[in-house]
């Protein structure tokens, strides 16, 4: 039997040999010339990943299933694409000064930064259960190593370990998940999953586990409600940049392989999963909403918040139609714009020494600094949900699709929740404005660099515009979902 | 018939192996019974016709991968129930009852799904050999994770590389600052 060599659709790969060939480019300058300008390795990366959404607005109109049945390029996994490397923009753009700061400006930082984010837009891309472990393999290591770039720092190890433990913990699940929707269905590919999954003669108890531990995998990865026990501790330990990172990455990057996963391969088996995952969507809005009230930490009020966030997404994925696909591609993109907007503004809070991390210490910075306090207002609005942010459109839209799919009692809920979390956002709010600053209070004001001024007015101009105006990217939304997954 | 008989030495030895991973106190006789477990395993996968598979297992993860956990456990002296404390109180009960209850789920699932026509045996895949047939999916339709699977060890290089490396001469000066006005000791 002859060997047929097989096709290799380079063009659809192209956004992702750009993002590795980058940074192996940037690893190798490392490696070579180790006192090169961090400046170099930054620009370069930002290069790469402006090379990389080239690539992607080059696959516009191309709808197919390349890479022998393993890659998707559709709408879902271009849109992806555009939501994870703005966030590797933003990432390196409030990183720089950051890490410097920090005396942890390595540069393996941005080899490290552009290898994360090919795994992420692979996860986003991935239509075949075994890419999509690599995937989110590759992103997972990357953002353990990432978490404990501070070497020095005891906070930020212990996030690593925690991290590092649960998520093996987690991925085997994952592989045990696959490996019995494999035994159940003779297949990794997310088209064919799904139609031996429709068929008769399919072991159902076999797909219930195998859906079940797939979720499991998944809903660790965005940080779902009970399986969120490591991202406080990991969000507080890690670099702020690395914070943001994976707030606005990984949750965008696991998210759109959720949907795809569950609404591509086990779309007929809709009614058994909906309610389960209807229940941990409840749990995750309840939990961190409530959860974050009680924290004293900016960083880990945050990683409350992100895990509330996980839970409004997850409502696009019980309503389980197109609209909830659009609703939450659309409140990806916005979140993670906001969310880095928030994290900027805690790395802009302090220019020398420890940034502004616990609560009391925003006391008054808005009357000291109103442009400051006002940008950070608006994040935290956003987050909050309340109009005219881009944080108001996005849930009104996943409401709307959930309403759609005839779900009231979880809008209900969502409401509930939303309404509880806007209480702490509102508090800080009004920390920031309200009480009067300290005479001196022993930080030296607030730091603002040239690359730090244009990510946070690049997120702040986001929040609005697209809460004023969000027609053109609801649309863009929809267009990505409107012929469905391909394969 | 041999097939059975082989599976029923190993996969006991396989089982029991691998509850004395957890139960021994010592982190060497713990290493050692996974030793005795990888190797079970190998053979079961030999005995299912995945001839390679089980050779790999056997010299990578019995021979190698064991002879790098040694080398940590020695290394870092962990030999002694050091790292048996119990966090939460009730922890350990909790954990085993939940423990039990998904691992009866799982046992009571596969008999019950087991089914010979489902899970034939490899003889059409090793069709024209084990080794071949493996090398043709991997260079053929697998050909993209497979080549994934280089990024993800690029980033455990990249990633091993700066948890051990000694620190930069930018660390050590961050680490002078934070410690001035203490008495610094090596």
């Amino acid at each position: 039997m002859p060997f047929v060599a097989p096709h290799i659709a380079w063009h659809g790969i192209a956004p992702e040999l750009a993002l590795v060939g980058g940074a192996l480019v940037a690893l190798l300058i490392d490696a070579v010339k180790p006192a090169v300008d961090r400046r170099f390795l930054a620009g370069l990366s930002l290069a790469t990943i402006g090379l990389a959404a080239w690539f992607t607005f080059d696959l516009r109109d191309t709808r197919a299933v390349i890479m022998q049945g393993t890659l998707a390029v559709d709408g879902v996994a271009l849109f992806g694409r555009l939501i994870l490397l703005i966030t590797a923009a933003m990432t390196i753009l409030i990183s720089y000064h950051y890490l410097s700061r920090r005396r942890i400006h390595r540069g393996e930082y941005y080899p490290l930064l552009l290898l994360a984010t090919s795994g992420m837009t692979l996860l986003a891309a991935s239509n075949d259960l075994l890419l999509s472990f690599l995937a989110i393999e590759t992103l997972s290591l990357a953002l353990y190593v990432m978490v404990g770039f501070a070497r020095r720092d005891e906070k930020s190890q212990e996030g690593a370990l925690k991290y590092f433990l649960l998520g093996a913990f987690s991925s085997a699940f994952l592989l045990y998940g696959i490996a019995l929707t494999y035994g159940a269905t003779g297949s990794t590919q997310l088209s064919v999953i799904s139609k031996q999954a429709a068929v008769a003669s399919v072991d159902e108890r076999l797909m219930f586990v195998a859906v079940a531990m797939i979720a499991v995998g998944f809903a660790f990865k965005v940080a779902a409600v009970p399986f969120h026990m490591w991202s406080p501790d990991a969000y507080q330990g890690a670099p702020t940049s690395v914070t943001g990172f994976m707030a606005a990455g990984t949750k965008a990057a696991a998210f759109i392989g959720f949907f795809r996963v569950f609404l591509v391969a086990f779309g007929a088996l809709q009614w058994d999963w909906r309610p389960v995952l209807w229940i941990v969507a409840v749990a995750t809005m309840a939990v961190g909403s409530l959860l974050a009230i009680a924290q004293t930490d900016v960083k880990r009020m945050l990683a409350y918040s992100s895990i509330a966030h996980a839970g409004y997404v997850l409502i696009g994925l019980v309503a389980a139609n197109r609209d909830g696909v659009s609703a939450a591609l659309f409140y990806l993109l916005i979140y993670a714009v906001m969310v880095l907007g928030a994290f900027a503004a805690v790395i802009v809070s302090a220019p020398g020494g420890s940034e502004r991390l616990s609560l009391a210490e925003w006391g008054g910075i808005g009357r000291r600094y109103p442009v400051f306090g006002g940008a950070m207002t608006l994040f935290l609005l956003a987050l909050a949900g309340l109009p005219p942010t881009s944080g108001f459109t996005g849930k009104f839209l996943l409401f709307a699709a959930a309403i759609k799919a005839h779900e009231n009692a979880l809008v209900v809920a969502a409401t509930i929740t939303s309404v509880v979390a806007a209480f702490f956002y509102v508090r800080l709010i009004v920390l920031i404005w309200l009480q009067d600053p300290p005479p001196d209070d022993g930080h030296p004001g607030i730091g603002p660099t040239p690359a730090l001024i244009t990510s946070l007015g690049i997120a702040a101009a986001a929040t609005i515009v697209f809460g004023v105006w969000p027609q053109s990217l609801i649309d863009l939304a929809r267009n990505a979902i409107s012929h469905g997954f391909v394969g | 018939m041999s097939e059975t008989i082989v599976f029923l030495i190993a996969g006991p030895i396989a089982l029991g192996s691998a509850l004395f991973i957890i139960m021994s106190k010592n982190a060497v006789h713990s290493a050692l019974w996974l030793i005795l477990n990888l190797m079970a395993l190998a053979v079961l996968f030999v005995d299912l016709d995945a001839q390679f598979l089980g050779v790999v297992q056997f010299i990578i993860y019995a021979g190698a991968i064991m002879v790098l956990f040694l080398f940590v456990i020695m290394l870092l002296g962990v030999t002694r129930e050091e790292l048996l404390g119990e966090a939460i109180p009730i922890q350990r009960v909790v954990s085993g009852i939940l423990g039990v209850a998904l691992a009866g789920t799982l046992v009571w699932i596969l008999l019950n799904a087991y089914d010979e026509s489902a899970f034939g045996s490899l003889a059409g895949a090793n069709s024209a050999g084990n080794v071949q047939g493996l090398g043709r999916l991997l260079f053929s339709k697998y050909i993209f994770p497979f080549e994934v699977t280089s990024i993800l060890l690029i980033v455990a290089a990249i990633g091993a590389m700066i948890l051990a490396r000694g620190r930069t001469e930018e660390e050590s000066a961050s680490e002078v600052e934070r410690h001035s006005g203490e008495d610094v000791r090596l």
